[in-house]
């Protein structure tokens, strides 16, 4: 069922799995990814708005720049809202990207930060595609390429 | 399938030996709960049984039917009551499965009559309790399933008429509200494609004289609301018919053919001799509960139509809009969609699954039908976005066939805007910037050059404009600009910025209130409170007057318009930094709003800043009410003033007005709590 809760769990989530799970199944707050780092706020209002009235976006930033780096969080103020966001937003597209929602156990300050070792999302550090929307190459293949190779 | 069951029977038996030998013991209650836990097993198994049959199967249906028919009759003494309740919920859920369990219970009743008069008194006891909870849907399928039951010689036809009869009375009963009696109306109607030519055969007189008061009721009734409901003023090239309207020349139509239609499957033709030797039942007498004050009936509505057959390519015909046939498909689709809307994928691939799609142009029924649904009026069934992902998911099934016929859809509605109701013009501009904006931006814009001569009032060019506007909301200026042609630069929204009256280097540089912006700007960012700001504006704004003379209720507008500019123009890099703005000098703003005038005058400032950016707009006005900083009524007296009359025709200030509306009826029903 597109409303279900994914298989993903916060590794940093303070509490047991069992806790996360039950925040999971009646939290009201969404995590957005695969956005481009270009994406705005006010695109992310105007779509996610089309299920009910959004409470809150935060915008996930890179760690050392604090700039966005392609995910964030949508929370509504009804659960109902979210589950219509799950039902009919996740797998479309955004800023011509096919975003992914997924039930998140509720904002807590600091989660708005990647956690990849660069500043950005763990994904994108290890990625090996070109990705204009974010940053090209992924962290470790930039790195690469920029190491002369004898 | 009869291999099958044995097999699943075998099964059970097995688990029987083996599940619950774990513990020793137990003698008597373990031995209760091992036969309770098996009567339940076999249950849950003859359900999914009866609910599956009429899948796709290696086997007939008539055989599947046969097959099923003898397990239940074997399992009748033990499981009947379960027996009866699935097959009552299969009637109510499952309309398009009609013929089939109607079928079913016809062989069951050959095999144990009384198992056929127990069947028919609980469809007739549901219909009561359905009628009793206001399910409606349910109680028509019901009576449709009722009215089948003749076609398999389970029910007679006399009586069936005497239940129809009965439901012909609550619609010529007087001084009860006419949707009472046009649902009654439609709900008899909606039976006849099914029992129409048995009744014919068997009762002529009867069924012609049951038609001629439904017709007399029809023609009689008030139809004020069809103006209201239309989606397009003219019945021109397309009439769009009051449903029940609609529905009675359909079933003109499928009378004038002798009620023969060749649409739905009957699988009890193939049984006929059986079932023709079988005893009939009578059904139980069923009056309708009466009305009552606080009932509510399902609204009218008015059938959207768009196509014709001359829309469609050369291939399967378009049955025409009163054929019955036409009416048989989009009840089905309409219930498909609402068996499905909550998973979108499982819907569209259900849509594209409909039995006899050859047989029909069945892109474009599901396109009209969905059209038709987004139009709705007054509402939708369901949120305007799930009708367009659900569009999204038939264009990635079908890519060959439903993008062109979306988009010839899209041309056709085009070219009639002029005369469309102003609701449904607002719900296609959404519809349509939003799936633009899931293919690129795609489209054809030249065929559009039409509107570059019109007047931007005209419904065309007003059309293209609003789109664009809602296409700038989900990306950006500058990709706005690129997915048109440079002649349509006329329709391009303006590049959202901040009109700010009172900047450092702006037209009124160096006077009183530039300088007072620029010194609560560096307030501001210097951190100070909010006391801090109203003594600044006070020393800097107020005219010197004595302290006695300043009235509480006398507003300055000019201390308002600078605050409320300078700290939004602050906030102008995104909405969360406006609503951070707003929340740190939140009792700034209540104090300068204390007045109906003063918030009017809020809300002047915030739109002379931001009259570029009507999204901004939208999202400021709607934080100002939610933070009481403005009322509902400031906001309603503002939109309607003189000055804003140049804006009416422009969606934003009908969503301004609509989410006004909300809140305030958000604020009667706390109270009313």
């Amino acid at each position: 069922m597109s409303v279900d809760i994914s298989s993903y769990r916060d590794q940093h989530f303070k509490g047991s799995r069992s806790e996360q799970e039950r925040l999971l199944n009646q939290s009201t707050t969404l995590y957005i990814g695969n956005m481009s780092f270009f994406t705005t706020e006010e695109q992310l209002y105007e779509l996610f708005g089309k299920v009910g009235e959004v409470k809150k976006i935060i915008m996930g930033l890179d760690k050392f720049k604090r700039t966005p780096c392609g995910f964030c969080f949508v929370e509504y103020y009804q659960r109902d809202d979210a589950e219509n966001a799950m039902r009919y937003i996740n797998g479309t597209r955004l800023d011509d990207r096919i975003i992914r929602t997924d039930w998140d156990a509720g904002f807590v300050e600091g989660r708005q930060y990647g956690r990849g070792k660069s500043g950005g999302q763990v994904r994108d550090e290890y990625r090996t595609d070109f990705d204009s929307g974010r940053g090209g190459y992924g962290k470790i293949v930039q790195q690469k390429l920029q190491t002369p190779e004898f | 399938l009869i291999h099958f069951i044995k097999r699943a029977l075998m099964m059970s038996h097995h688990r029987r030996k083996r599940g619950y030998d774990d513990d020793e013991g137990g003698g008597g209650y373990r031995t209760k709960k091992r036969r309770t836990n098996e009567h339940m097993e076999i249950e849950d198994r003859l359900e999914s049984l009866i609910l599956r049959v009429g899948e796709k199967s290696t086997s007939s249906l008539e055989s599947n039917l046969e097959g099923l028919a003898s397990v239940l009759e074997a399992d009748l003494s033990t499981y009947k009551s379960k027996i009866l309740k699935i097959l009552v919920e299969c009637a109510m859920k499952l309309p398009d499965k009609c013929t089939i369990y109607t079928t079913l219970i016809g062989l069951l009743n050959t095999k144990n009559y009384n198992f056929g008069g127990e069947c028919v008194e609980l469809l007739v006891k549901s219909t009561k309790d359905a009628l009793k909870s206001f399910r409606w849907s349910d109680a028509r399928f019901l009576l449709r399933f009722m009215s089948d039951l003749v076609n398999c010689h389970v029910v007679s036809a006399g009586s069936l008429l005497q239940l129809l009869d009965n439901f012909v009375d609550a619609a010529l009963e007087e001084g009860v509200p006419q949707v009472r009696r046009d649902w009654f109306a439609y709900t008899v109607l909606s039976a006849l494609p099914w029992v129409g030519r048995e009744l014919y055969e068997k009762k002529e007189s009867e069924l012609d004289r049951m038609l001629g008061s439904l017709e007399g009721y029809i023609k009689r009734r008030k139809k004020i609301h069809h103006n209201a409901l239309r989606v397009f003023k003219s019945d021109h090239p397309h009439p769009q018919e009051e449903y029940l309207d609609c529905l009675w020349q359909q079933i003109k139509r499928l009378r004038s053919d002798m009620w023969i239609e060749k649409h739905i499957i009957r699988p009890y033709l193939a049984f006929d001799s059986t079932l023709s030797e079988a005893l009939q039942h009578n059904l139980p007498s069923l009056v309708p509960p009466p009305h009552h004050p606080s009932t509510l009936y399902p609204l009218p509505t008015v059938i959207f139509r768009m196509f014709d057959y001359t829309d469609c390519p050369e291939g399967p015909i378009l049955p025409g809009q009163h054929s019955i046939e036409r009416w048989l498909i989009e009840e089905q689709l309409r219930h498909i969609l609402m068996s499905n809307h909550l998973e979108r994928k499982e819907c569209a691939a259900q849509l594209l699954s409909y039995p006899l799609k050859n047989k029909i142009p069945l892109e474009y029924i599901i396109v009209e039908v969905m059209f038709g649904e987004i139009f709705r009026l007054p509402n939708p069934l369901c949120l305007e976005i799930a009708y367009g992902s659900i569009l999204i998911e038939l264009c990635k099934l079908q890519p060959s066939t439903m993008p062109q016929v979306l988009a010839q859809a899209t041309e056709l509605l085009y070219e009639r805007l002029d005369g469309m109701n102003k609701t449904c013009f607002d719900r296609l501009v959404n519809w349509f910037s939003y799936h633009l904006s899931n293919f690129q931006f795609r489209w054809s814009w030249d065929d559009w050059e039409d509107a570059l001569t019109q007047d931007p009032e005209e419904p065309k060019a007003k059309f293209i404009r609003e789109v664009l506007l809602k296409c700038l909301r989900l990306s950006y200026h500058q990709r706005v600009v690129e997915i048109v042609p440079e002649t349509f630069a006329v329709f391009l929204p303006d590049k959202p910025s901040p009109n700010f009256k009172y900047a450092a280097n702006g037209q009124f540089a160096g006077s009183v209130e530039v300088r007072a912006s620029e010194h609560l700007i560096a307030a501001i960012k210097r951190k100070c409170t909010s006391e801090e700001v109203l003594a600044l504006l006070k020393q800097e704004l107020d005219p010197p007057m004595a302290e006695e003379d300043m009235e509480d209720n006398v507003c300055n507008p000019v201390k308002i318009e600078v605050f409320t500019q300078t700290l939004l123009f602050l906030g102008q890099k995104s909405f969360s930094h406006s609503f951070a703005a707003i929340a740190k000098f939140y009792s700034v703003l209540k104090s300068l709003g204390n007045t109906e005038e003063a918030q009017i005058c809020i809300l002047r400032s915030v739109v002379d800043l931001w009259k570029s950016h009507q999204q901004m707009l939208v999202v400021l006005i709607d934080k100002l009410l939610k933070t009481q900083i403005v009322e509902c009524a400031a906001v309603a007296n503002w939109v309607f003033s003189k000055e804003m009359v140049p804006e009416f025709s422009k969606c934003y200030i009908w969503e301004i007005v609509h989410l006004t509306i909300r809140k305030m009826n958000k604020h009667v029903a706390k109270l009313q709590k």
